[in-house]
């Protein structure tokens, strides 16, 4: 006979949190299962009563959204936790930031609002900076304007299964160029597409379309993630649960 | 003079390689320390991957003690992957800490932790990417003391032209006295230059500085004569053992790494050394005597530990945890300290002992019975007899047969071949266990879904225990008993198909094999081997037996000896062996009469719960056996809810 847990399920989970948090310095090297194993620590240390999944082996209920690829930086990574007893945000939002360690940075904690719909749904596009040292910044604005000038890129991006073909200038929204201490940046808004479209396929799209090529290694920050509203801008996806709450606490007021 | 980070330099290099995380630091409960705020500065190396050094907790303990002093700091470097070598060749970036990316060559002392011997070449590499002379002969006052430890540093000779001290035994009080001998010796002004500094080390207990001894041959090939060059060092050196575990609890902030690490769990150390008195084991030789932590110190340790890391699961670590005196109370305790926190508990690898099972279950007690280990190493009652770990064939399937019923899904058997007096019999024997434990198992549990995995290894003969004379089975003896048993085990498929076996080839062994019974003229072939891109021996991938016998065929030629003369060749009571001058305690008599037992297959019982059998260990270092009951009980307390 297979062995069941003793005693009562776990209990459920009664509130839903949202987070949004920071990928910075030398942390940006770390990877999303790093980050997934280093906030499942930290939540444990800041004594957050997490909700857990039935069984022998329970899992805190997490769930991250789309993370930044190992070596860039962010500024804009999300998650969602269930709690098995009701917390106030910004006090799980202060734990465990003090429990991460400094480039992991916990920087908003919302409650999820009734009825306010997924996270997931809320995110469609990236807002991405990437620092070319050593690139010039004319050089680049002419290989943007060429990028932005053809109708498709292909480039070989590595998956999984060996290399394939992805069309790069089609996930690209917006892209602009700036310069900063010298050295070039390329703004850019990358629409979120299955496989997804990240700087380095952008760079490797410049590559093709203009002959970029850095002499070295791109920095590429996660300005922000959302939504994309039609003039091409991100909007925050912790928005409508801000929304919600503050209804929530509206109507707890009037009571 | 302060001393700049390479991290400017490393960024660049680091977006280029393989799992960067592992090269940039940051981990929960690292340390920096201004540099000119202190007097002497350690680079702690683990001369392995990122993740099988970062868990270690010798040099975790070594990190804290160090850190702890305000005249010192230690941070910790790691063995780079050949992708980032390379790059660092072509940059022109030395070997550098994680913690805050300084050159380790600024560092006064360069520490590295040997578990094995298969690490020898990565030590290389790291000099020499750091810019360090290879040999310790070449080095001035600019450059770092370079110091071996761990289990390997009680055979150092094959590493002595490269380090310029080895330190036998514990480590925690010892590198404050060296601590303490370069602070003073750096304050003086360096008076003497390094050989003044050198020797000021030889005369700290436990340090051994191979330069102030001189090998001699005899036409053989055998040593004939160890002798010191100076009379201002001992002629003999000696280890250190540290008494009462529970003024020492470290690590008390362990490392929590955020990239993925061989052990994604927290350890306490629950006791140090052991008195079994299994004949292969190294560590149960050199360890000696055992010294329990107490019921309330661990419980402490784990208290503290999981609070500042947030693991999810701890292990209670020793060399045999289940013969701790309070165990059973214990793992009660534990249990029910943490029952229904989603914190898990566990025991390394144990003896074949029903307790064992009763210990697992409550440790286990609401959570997953996934797999349990246990390590009889021999395949036959009489093997196990020679190497003094005996258990019967019956309790053995008794053992494995009651876990089954518990509800443990899967059992580990670790075994070893090519065992002294060993022969095709004794190996095959693991064939018949392991189909009798399936078959009383499928009873028992009534399930036909379990499983026995097979684990098994050549044996290395290793220095300071009763089978440092033994011959080496070779390679290919080895290979053909795993063959031999492979077929065993697949002759009946409907049994055959519940047991896995697991194994090494009997290649890399030969070559543990010569590094670890080595004298000094085996430097130069790892030397050789490393010129020759010798690299993470210990990695399948990596290892090159080829590389390794013509390099030994070639630098060892001259003295006319070779690989076999090192592994395959059975010492005499007489022979002067390449550690005779380093004393782990145990009276090399014992040790010939103990070899003489094991030839015989006559057992020697622990000396934990029978009369002293005079291995010498307590009288010659001044120890005794420190073990419980303490007769307390663990404090109550509110653990963390999850």
């Amino acid at each position: 006979m297979a062995r069941q847990p003793d005693g009562p399920p776990p209990p459920p989970t009664v509130q839903k949190l949202r987070l949004r948090y920071t990928k910075r310095g030398p942390l940006r090297f770390a990877s999303h299962r790093d980050l997934a194993r280093a906030l499942e620590r930290a939540l444990r240390r800041a004594q957050v009563p997490m909700a857990f999944s039935a069984g022998f082996s329970p899992h805190p209920k997490v769930s991250y959204m789309g993370a930044a690829p190992t070596g860039a930086a962010s500024e804009a990574e999300y998650f969602e936790i269930g709690l098995s007893r009701r917390c106030d945000p910004e006090q799980v939002r202060a734990a465990l930031d003090a429990s991460l360690p400094a480039g992991i940075d916990v920087l908003e904690c919302v409650e999820a609002g009734e009825g306010a719909g997924s996270l997931a749904d809320r995110i469609d596009a990236t807002r991405w900076r990437v620092d070319l040292p050593g690139v010039d910044a004319g050089e680049l604005t002419a290989a943007v304007a060429e990028l932005l000038a053809r109708d498709e890129v292909m480039v070989a991006k590595r998956t999984k299964n060996g290399t394939r073909d992805v069309d790069a200038r089609a996930a690209v929204v917006t892209a602009s160029v700036a310069e900063e201490a010298g050295c070039a940046i390329l703004q850019v808004v990358v629409r979120q597409l299955t496989p997804t479209v990240r700087p380095d396929d952008v760079m490797a799209a410049l590559a093709v379309v203009a002959d970029l090529h850095p002499p070295l290694p791109p920095r590429a920050v996660r300005e922000a993630q959302g939504r994309l509203d039609d003039s091409g801008n991100v909007a925050d996806p912790l928005g409508p649960d801000r929304v919600a709450s503050s209804c929530c606490q509206e109507e707890h007021a009037q009571v | 003079m302060t001393v700049d980070s390479l991290y400017p330099q490393l960024e660049p290099l680091f977006a280029q390689v393989q799992k960067p995380i592992q090269y940039v630091g940051g981990e929960l409960n690292a340390q920096t320390k201004p540099w000119d705020d202190v007097a002497v500065h350690w680079a702690l190396m683990y001369p392995d991957a990122y993740e099988v050094g970062l868990p270690n907790q010798g040099l975790m303990i070594l990190y804290e003690v160090l850190n702890e002093r305000p005249d010192a700091l230690a941070e910790r470097t790691y063995a780079v992957w050949p992708d980032l070598a390379a790059l660092m060749r072509e940059a022109g970036v030395g070997q550098f800490t994680v913690d805050t990316h300084r050159p380790v060559a600024a560092f006064d002392l360069l520490g590295v932790s040997f578990a094995t011997e298969l690490g020898y070449t990565n030590l290389l590499e790291a000099l020499d990417l750091a810019g360090v002379p290879l040999h310790a002969v070449d080095r001035d006052e600019s450059h770092p003391v370079v110091v071996a430890g761990g289990h390997a540093a009680f055979n150092p000779e094959p590493v002595s032209d490269f380090v310029d001290c080895a330190v036998l035994g514990d480590g925690e009080q010892v590198v404050g006295d060296i601590t303490d001998v370069v602070a003073a010796w750096k304050a003086a002004g360096r008076p003497g230059g390094r050989v003044e500094l050198l020797a000021r080390l030889a005369r700290v207990d436990g340090v051994y500085v191979p330069r102030f001894f001189a090998v001699s041959y005899a036409g053989d090939g055998t040593i004939a004569a160890v002798q010191r060059t100076r009379d201002d060092v001992p002629a003999r050196v000696g280890k250190r053992t540290v008494m009462d575990l529970d003024e020492w609890p470290y690590p008390k902030q362990p490392l929590v790494p955020l990239a993925e690490s061989v052990h994604e769990r927290m350890s306490v150390e629950i006791f140090r050394g052991c008195t079994r008195g299994c004949r292969f084991c190294q560590a149960g030789m050199i360890t000696r005597p055992v010294r329990e932590r107490t019921i309330t110190g661990i419980g402490s340790m784990v208290d503290a530990g999981l609070k500042a890391t947030g693991y999810e699961e701890v292990g209670l670590l020793s060399l045999s945890s289940a013969d701790h005196s309070e165990i059973g109370q214990l793992a009660k305790e534990l249990a029910d300290r943490y029952e229904g926190t989603n914190t898990g508990l566990s025991l390394p690898s144990t003896r074949v002992d029903a307790f064992n099972v009763t210990l697992a279950n409550e440790l286990s007690r609401n959570g997953r019975r996934s797999g349990l280990t246990f390590a009889p190493e021999g395949g036959s009652e009489r093997i196990r007899r020679v190497i003094n770990k005996t258990v019967s064939k019956e309790d053995l399937v008794r053992t494995v047969t009651t876990a089954y019923a518990n509800g443990w899904r899967q059992v580990k058997l670790y075994f070893m071949c090519g065992l002294p007096t060993e022969t095709d019999e004794d190996v095959l024997e693991i064939a018949d266990l392991a189909v009798e434990v399936i078959r009383a198992g499928r009873e028992a549990s009534g399930s036909k879904d379990i499983r026995c995995t097979v684990s098994i290894g050549g044996f290395v003969p290793k220095p300071h225990t009763p089978f440092q004379w033994a011959a080496q089975a070779s390679a290919e003896t080895i290979d053909h008993r795993l063959k031999v048993l492979r077929e065993a085990i697949n002759a009946d498929r409907r049994i055959g198909r519940s047991i896995g076996l697991r194994y090494h080839d009997g290649k890399p062994g030969v070559i543990e094999g010569l590094l670890s019974r080595g004298d000094r003229r085996v430097g130069r072939v790892i030397e050789r081997v490393w010129r020759e891109g010798g690299r993470f021996d210990g990695w399948s991938e990596h290892f090159s037996f080829e590389r390794w016998t013509v390099a030994a065929a070639e630098e060892l030629a001259p003295f006319g000896v070779d690989l076999d003369w090192y592994t395959t060749r059975e010492r005499t009571e007489t022979e002067v062996l390449p550690w005779d001058h380093l004393d782990s305690g145990l009276d090399k008599e014992w040790l010939w009469d103990d070899w003489q037992e094991a030839l015989s297959e006559e057992e020697v019982a622990d000396c934990r719960w029978t009369p002293c059998y005079d291995c010498g260990v307590c009288p010659t270092m001044g120890t005794e056996i420190q073990i419980g009951p303490t007769g307390r009980t663990l404090i109550p307390l509110t653990p963390v809810t999850g």
